[in-house]
């Protein structure tokens, strides 16, 4: 008990103190590599909570792809350091104020579970937990079957911001030199060589 | 006083002798496995390979291990210290927490816990950060360039296997690996393995896993004749065979991934008593050492891909047909009432 306790406040810190390190970090390769750290510490407090499904796949998607890339693209650009602290103090309001609206929202929410439990359950029915299913099989179920539509939904959103980075991107520029996979394939030693006899100090 | 050995420490150090047990072998296999590469091409281009350190050459891997730590370990000046020490430290021990869940024999298993699966499929999807990292903290144009290869390389190919081990999921029904390989028990013994149902995952599952640890023919990040030795190129001493462990640990780690998922775990090829009086951790190790064998051979045989080329088989070939596989199981087993409870 005391174990997990001390791993929460452990996990709980790290998270804050990286979370922290990500935007004041100078190097910006640092940042993504501390943002990969407050994932990994996120992940961690799933695992706490008895969500190992979703602790894996915090881990598979952002830090196994989507931190990859952002890495990827941070180490390509050549970025101005100074230049980028420039704007920092005309974005302190607004930045501050999201901020503040987040709090505020989170205040809300968790002043309402502690308030009065009950009043939270008549707006989400939870579906009943059938404790002897794993996990995944217990996710499987609410968003498979109690979802599916919301869930479909969900995937035809992510299809069309794929279709539009897509097209956003792609554009066909002329004298691009591609190869022919199948023609490739296909090809044939008979038809793209030739073996002839040379005569010592004749040429071909 | 009583109480706390007996709740804390003394899991603690069980669970810490339990770690060493599996390290400890893990390295020796890890040594050995270099000196098993070197005499398996050297038969196959007739030559002798390493045979003057001890008999016949067994010793080599020790004195090539006690000079790579004789060596000094040189930071180049423009380089990131902390990061590229950090580094080849990630790529080893990525490649040794993964263990954790391998089941070597019949409740043989470190954490034997509920994703397993998903667990291998996270911490390989991150060995990609020693070498990305590696690459930029060189401050370096060769292990630079090696390293962004490898970034595009491994994230290419980590969709499919994802694909594949969610086929693998669909037929066992669980994503605990001792589950899995329970999953592939049967009377006819080898037939009952999942990569006669599932051949052509199976290969592409292999030719990924060739891929995602660098291996030829995908060995882009490191390709010599362009890169010099691609991102461990600034690298010397214990930082350099620490990267060199970690890539050969994981070969022996995706090969027993393999094992688990397609050929049985530590299940013997037939229900005979002769087999199954062997150990079963026997098996697993002979299983894994013929999917290294053929990790060698393909190194031996096959020439480098280009990199387009390379691109197009993770993103053109491999990618849409894991993807119809998967959807073709789901509606088989759906179909025919097989789906496992």
């Amino acid at each position: 008990m005391i174990i997990s306790t001390i791993a929460f406040y452990l996990f709980a810190a790290m998270t804050i103190a990286s979370a922290f390190m990500v935007i004041s970090a100078k190097n910006p390769v640092h940042s993504v590599l501390y943002l990969i750290l407050a994932f990994f510490n996120s992940a961690a407090l799933f695992v706490l909570l008895g969500a190992e499904f979703i602790a894996m796949i915090l881990v598979v998607v952002y830090v196994g792809a989507v931190a990859v890339l952002f890495l990827f693209v941070v180490m390509m650009l050549d970025i101005n350091f100074a230049e980028l602290r420039q704007g920092f103090l005309q974005y302190l309001p607004i930045g501050g104020l999201i901020g503040v609206i987040l709090l505020i929202e989170l205040i809300l929410v968790v002043s309402g579970w502690a308030l009065s439990p009950e009043a939270i359950q008549v707006g989400s029915q939870v579906a009943p937990v059938v404790s002897d299913l794993t996990n995944t099989e217990q996710l499987g179920h609410v968003i498979y079957t109690d979802y599916a539509y919301l869930f479909q939904i969900a995937g035809m959103i992510l299809l069309v911001a794929m279709i539009g980075a897509i097209v956003l991107t792609n554009r066909s520029r002329p004298g691009v030199r591609k190869q022919n996979i199948a023609r490739q394939v296909y090809r044939r030693p008979e038809e793209s060589m030739a073996v002839r006899k040379v005569e010592p100090g004749q040429g071909v | 006083m009583a109480e706390f050995w007996d709740i804390y420490l003394l899991p603690a150090l069980i669970i810490v002798g339990q770690i060493l047990l599996i390290v400890v072998p893990l390295l020796v296999a890890v040594a050995y496995l270099t000196l098993y590469e070197r005499k398996v091409m050297a038969v196959m281009q007739l030559r002798k390979g390493p045979n003057v350190v001890g008999p016949f050459g067994l010793l080599q891997p020790l004195a090539d291990g006690a000079k790579l730590f004789f060596k000094e370990t040189v930071v180049p000046t423009g380089a990131n210290k902390i990061l590229f020490l950090l580094a080849p430290m990630v790529t080893f021990i990525l490649s040794l927490i993964a263990w954790a869940v391998i089941p070597f024999d019949e409740g043989w298993v470190l954490a034997d816990i509920n994703v397993g699966g998903l667990y291998l499929f996270a911490i390989s999807s991150l060995g990609v950060y020693g070498i990305i990292v590696a690459g930029w903290a060189s401050n370096s144009r060769y292990p630079f360039l090696g390293a962004l290869r490898s970034a595009a390389q491994m994230v290419s190919y980590e969709v499919s296997i994802g694909f594949v081990i969610v086929t693998v999921l669909l037929c066992a029904g669980t994503l605990n690996l001792s589950g899995i390989v329970e999953s592939q028990k049967g009377d006819l013994g080898l037939l009952n393995w999942w990569f006669i149902p599932l051949f052509p995952m199976f290969i592409i599952f292999f030719i990924s896993i060739l891929a995602e640890t660098n291996r030829h023919p995908f060995d882009l990040p490191e390709a010599e004749a362009e890169l010099v030795a691609g991102y461990q190129t600034e690298y010397s001493s214990m930082a350099f065979a620490l990267f060199f462990l970690g890539e050969y640990a994981n070969m022996i780690l995706m090969s027993g991934i393999c094992t688990v998922l397609f050929l049985g775990g530590w299940l013997p090829p037939a229900d005979w008593a002769i087999f199954t009086w062997i150990p079963g951790i026997i098996w697993f190790g002979i299983k894994i050492a013929i999917l290294l064998f053929v990790f060698i051979w393909v190194r031996a045989t096959l020439p480098r891909y280009r990199y387009d080329q390379l691109m197009r088989l993770g993103w053109k070939v491999f990618l849409p047909f894991s993807l119809l596989w998967v959807v073709l199981t789901a509606g088989f087993l759906v179909y025919f009432d097989m789906v496992p409870a």
